[in-house]
This record gives C-alpha cells, structure tokens and sequence, in this order.
C-alpha cells in the first residue's frame, strides 16, 4: 500500500458523542489515521491489546498491523525510527506508555527531534507527536506519576500541548498530528475516564497556543492546565462562595504559552495564582511570571502565588496527596492575593 | 567466536587475490573508480586537516585508513537510498554524491553544509549510535512505500556500546526491513581500545542476538568491502531485511585535529603498520600486479582531484556569510512569539550597531 498525502475534506459534524477524555483521543488518532494514510501510530501494547489505558483500543484491528504497530519495548527505538519514518515522509503517532517512561527517549527528542529542522535549514522535517499519560493521583506505581512538562518547554524545536477536558484533547491532537512540527502531547490520566463531555463528530481543530477562559471574574486571576483543572475549579467555586470572582484560565498548550489571554486576565484582576503539578523551580509556572513581568508589570496588586507540587521527586502513592496541589492550598492561595 | 566470523578477504596487503571469485565482476573501470574515489577523499581529508592548522576550518574529524571501507560501502548505493552518517563519514557521503564545498561548509559550522542536493544525505550524527534507528525509521518508510530503496548506516566501534546500537539493530530486524548497518571497527573511540569497550572478540557476532545476518570483513580491502556489501543491499532490496557488516580497519590519524593520539597510543608504532594495513598501497599493488596501473592516469586523476578540492574550498570561503535570521526562522515551520519577539529584538539591536 503506498501511502499518499492525499487529503479527503470531512465536513465537521454537528452531532456530537458523549466521550471521556481517553475515548476523544481515541476518536482523534481514528480521524486521523482514516483521513491520511502517512499517520502511523507506534508504542508498546498498542496493537492487539488497545493500549494499558485502551486509547488506541479497536484502531489496529480497523487500520491494520503496518498503521497501528505494536512495538519492541524501546522508546529510543520507537522515538528514533519515528525520525527516519518522518523525514522519509510518514506523519508518526508515538505512544510513550507513561510520560515518567520517556526517559529513555530524551536524548532523541533533544538532539534529533527538536532539531532536525535547524540542522537541515528545513530540508527536513520531523512532523510527529508524542502522546502520553502524565501525572499523579492514581495510586499508580513509582515513576508512572511524573509531570516533566519543563524538561521539554525548555527544549526549542518542540511545542507541549496538555488538554484538560475530552473535546479540546481531540480537537488538539487532531491539531498536533496536523502540525509540521513534533508536538510533545500530555494526557492527564487522572482525568481519563473522570467524566463525559459532548464532543463533536469527525475533524475538528483546536488551535494549539491557545488558552482558554473556564469562568469570568474581576477579582483574581487563576491559571492552570491538564489534571489540575477539575483541583483549581473546585477552589475556584469555594471562593465565589465567598465573594471571590475568579478569572480562572485553562492555558492548553505549555509552548508557545499564550500570553495575550494571560496579560488581558491579570491586567483585570491584577491578583494572580498559578497552580500546576509539577514541581516548582524551573516549573512553567516561572514564565507565566514572566509573561507577566514583562507585559503586566504595572498592574499587579498583589505578589503572585504559586501553587506546585513541592521541589521532591514523586512520591509512593501513600504520600501522593500531600504532594499533589489540592482545594485547600488553592483556595488558601486565593485568599492571599485577594486580601493583600 | 572469532573462527565463526573469519574475515571475509579478497586481495590481501600485497595485492594478491586470496579469493578470485569476483574476478569476473572485475571491469577497469570498477577497479579505477575504486581507487579515483578513494584518491578523492583521501586527499580531501589531507586538505581539509591542513585548512583546520591554518583557522580557515574548525575542528575537524578524520578519516585517514578508512578509506576502503567509505569507499567500498557508498559505490553502489542507488540515487534515492538514504545514508545516515556519522562525523567521520564525509568520505563515504562525497562518494555517494554529497557537495564538496557544503561538507566544507559543514565542518567551518555551517548548517547549509547538510544541505546536498539530489541525496538521501541525513546530517552527520553527533552523539553516538542515535542515528541507527533513524536509517531503521527511514527503511521502514520505504518499505510502506513499496519502493526498492535501502537505507545504510555508519557507526564505529564504541557505538556499539550504546542502548541506541541495540534499539536500532533490534527494530529493524523485528519489522525486517532494508537497512543495512555497516560499522567501521577503527580500533578505538577516541582513546579507549576495543578490548575496554567489549568483551566479545568481534563486533559481528552482535548479529546473532538480533537473528539478522553479520559478516566481518577487511576494511582495508576495498574488493571486501564493495561486494559484501552490495550483497546486504540486494538482500535489503529484494525484501530480506537488514545486515550488520563489521570492517575491521584503523584510523591513522587523530580522532579530531582537537585530540592528541599519543597520549593513547604509539604513533610510531601506528605508522608502522601502514604498508600493510594502507587500504590505498594495497590496491595500488593490486592494480600493479593486475595490469590497471598506468602513471599517466594517476597523474591525471591526481590534478583533477586536486583541482575539484581548490575550487571547493574557493566556493566555501566565498559563500555568503551566514545570515543570523537563520537563527530563527528554522526552529518552527511558523515562528511562535517568544521567537519573534527575541527576533525582533535581537535585530534591532545588531542594526543599531551598523
């Protein structure tokens, strides 16, 4: 079968499904792989078995051994061919089976991945994503928990995309996979089957570098992504309780970090919370301060408050609680920067 | 273990056939572009190692002993095959068809010197063994494609030791596909010898472990390297899946103009061994011995070789300087703003200067 780059034009549907966060990425790497022949998705357990969390589950069996492959368990491997399958013209879909696995993968993604571009004056190009589960609160065993979001908005030549609810992870995944340039794709596993959302039919997409605004407020500004978003929310509500109006802002994407709906927000509220996951020094916390730094300086009435996991390696799940970000710091965080 | 993988030798250090079953393949002009190209780079390599002593290269990696092996593998590679090197590979990319003045280019920290036109050339692996699974990646996608191109691989003998020289080798032959792995045992990764860097006696006995077929051959017999190899590629092509070929070769020289060998190893003892491991002497007594050598031809190839390197070294130092948008405006196909803004802000403040 030659693969062609053929593209066949889906009118987006006005039905919609109601899916959870695992079953819209399955439905966007079926769009996909339906709509161009050069996706290939790659990973361990992908095939046959549908995924340790089934978010390719039924896409081999429908697309066949040579587009969905089960692969050595070996993620330079998977990593490091996906770069000769894409210069050589193939769009591949990688599946890192846990985010706190790519490890292995680094030194490809640092030195190949993100800089094939550079090194070829775009000669050639690496259009891939690599898409896995991160983070804590599963009781997953050790190193599956890890948010290393930084290890990677640090590295230029790749963008970081961390959707946080079922319709903006297909319509984001459908834009990474589109995207000429390779897409780091975090999946919150916590978040995978926490609830439902009405989520269009066929091809859409959600623009990567975009955030999004979840509720309104003139009192503070709360910014977050991926499994922190249901956490922030529930703070967010307690304070409204309270008379706190919280704009509370879903960023999406880590790199590029969209700063105009940052500094619209904070030039607003000029009180500001950043929560996210993983730890805090050199977390992406520090350049949403620095975005703020630099375009809201003026406005600011209150110091900004950070809301991370703590500067400790992901602890055994016993004490995963303690680690993780939860309502009440939150929500204590609030209070801080509304009452200075 | 060595007795299971003997190398495979076809004329020996004085120019003899030790097995002439090729003989009927033999044609003047196979034996003359053997060595016109192995004449080429090795001059280049001399070239190029003097333009570094005189600041007008950077830091450059030689080559100097293997050119056989460069040689010998890239012959018969076809048009649309992809070679995935290494930094010391340059001989084998201008004998697959590279430009001369970009892998000049390359080494004065150029990256318009990966751009070859006309060639599957991916730019030269820097960290070590990274680029196996890439040729493993690029095969695969021709074989999706249905096409007969292979894809070959350089890498020496301390890559071997690194987790991408298994993932690689491993992948390609799960999926049996077109590749053909062709290490250069030179003996040495940077300082340290083969006998610290492995315990198994050869590198092609590797093979076993990933069910694929490894051959060892003399590196420093370009008539090895040439037919062994076009051998793995027609496997490759005709649907067989990868080989792992081993040239056991040295090289004489330096491992950059940065390093110093004789903190290592003996120099003297390294010049010693040049009339019999000199892949260049060997074939020139071959071509003596068989009737192929004529002075004339020698001499002539000789000014036009020399005269090929002069005007790419012209072209190199006359190329545009580089241009510092190139900074940018190759890391995304659109420039996110943390890039533009740095842009913008960065050229503002180099016109202010002007």
């Amino acid at each position: 079968m030659n693969p062609v780059a053929e593209k066949s034009t889906v009118e987006t549907s006005k039905t919609t499904r109601s899916l959870t966060l695992v079953q819209a990425v399955t439905d966007a790497l079926g769009t996909m792989l339906a709509e161009d022949n050069r996706v290939m998705l790659l990973g361990e357990d992908i095939g046959k078995n549908g995924g340790v969390f089934r978010a390719t589950e039924g896409l081999q069996e429908k697309f066949g051994e040579d587009r969905v492959i089960d692969t050595p368990l070996s993620e330079a491997g998977i990593v490091g061919s996906s770069v000769g399958l894409a210069v050589n013209g193939m769009i591949p879909v990688v599946e890192i089976q846990f985010l706190g696995f790519v490890y292995p993968a680094y030194e490809q993604i640092a030195t190949h991945v993100s800089r094939v571009r550079m090194r070829t004056m775009s000669k050639y190009t690496v259009p891939m994503v690599i898409r896995a589960p991160y983070g804590a609160g599963v009781r997953a065993p050790e190193i599956h928990s890890d948010s290393p979001e930084s290890l990677f908005t640090h590295m230029p030549g790749i963008k970081v995309v961390c959707p946080s609810s079922p319709a903006d992870a297909k319509g984001l995944l459908i834009a990474a996979i589109k995207d000429p340039d390779p897409v780091l794709f975090m999946e919150p596993m916590r978040l995978y089957r926490a609830f439902r959302e009405d989520v269009p039919e066929g091809m859409y997409e959600v623009e990567i570098g975009k955030g999004k605004k979840i509720t309104e407020g003139d009192d503070v500004t709360v910014i977050t992504w991926g499994a922190m978003v249901p956490v922030a929310k529930k703070a967010v509500e307690k304070a409204k309780a309270k008379g706190i109006q919280c704009d509370f802002i879903d960023m999406r994407t880590l790199f590029p970090l969209d700063q105009d709906i940052i500094a619209e927000s904070v030039q607003k509220t000029g009180r500001v919370v950043v929560v996210h996951e993983s730890h805090e020094t050199t977390g992406v916390g520090n350049d949403i301060l620095s975005i703020i730094n630099k375009t809201s300086f003026l406005y600011m009435k209150a110091p900004i408050e950070k809301v991370t996991g703590f500067d400790v390696p992901v602890p055994f799940f016993a004490l995963e609680d303690d680690y993780l970000p939860t309502p009440k710091r939150i929500g204590e965080a609030i209070e801080k920067v509304y009452t200075f | 273990m060595e007795e299971l993988y003997p190398i495979t030798q076809y004329v020996n250090e004085e120019g003899k056939f030790t097995d002439d079953s090729i003989k009927e393949d033999l044609t003047a002009e196979l034996v003359h572009s053997f060595y016109y190209n192995m004449l080429r780079i090795r001059t280049f390599d001399r070239k190029a190692k003097s333009l570094q002593r005189q600041g007008r290269l950077g830091t450059y990696a030689l080559f100097e002993g293997q050119e056989a092996a460069q040689v010998g593998s890239a012959l018969s590679l076809k048009k649309d095959d992809w070679v995935f090197p290494t930094y010391r590979d340059h001989g084998a990319i201008l004998t697959f068809g590279a430009n001369m003045p970009k892998v000049l280019l390359y080494w004065n920290g150029r990256a318009e010197g990966n751009l070859h036109p006309n060639r599957n050339i991916f730019p030269p692996a820097v960290p070590i063994a990274t680029q196996l699974p890439h040729a493993t990646g690029a095969a695969w996608a021709d074989k999706r494609k249905g096409n007969k191109n292979v894809s070959i691989t350089y890498f020496g003998d301390g890559a071997t030791s690194e987790g991408d020289f298994h993932e690689g080798m491993n992948f390609a032959s799960v999926f049996k596909l077109p590749v053909v792995f062709f290490n250069q045992n030179n003996g040495y990764a940077i300082s340290v010898p083969i006998e610290k860097q492995m315990n198994s006696k050869t590198i092609a006995q590797k093979s076993v472990a990933y069910g694929m077929p490894g051959i060892r051959i003399d590196g420093n017999d370009i008539f090895a390297v040439y037919f062994e190899t076009k051998k793995a590629f027609d496997r490759a092509r005709n649907g067989d899946g990868p080989t792992l070929i081993e040239a056991v070769t040295q090289r004489f020289g330096a491992h950059t103009t940065a390093d110093d060998p004789t903190k290592y190893r003996d120099q003297n003892e390294v010049d010693a061994t040049r009339d019999q491991l000199d892949p260049l002497l060997r074939l020139e007594r071959f071509m003596k011995e068989q009737n192929y050598w004529e002075d004339k031809w020698v001499q002539e190839i000789s000014t036009q070789i020399n005269e090929e390197i002069e005007e790419a070294i012209v072209e190199m130092e006359n190329f545009p300087k580089a241009n510092v948008e190139d900074l940018f405006d190759h890391v995304f196909a659109e420039m996110p703003w943390p890039l533009r803004e740095q842009k913008e802000q960065y050229l503002q403040s180099v016109r202010s200067d002007q």
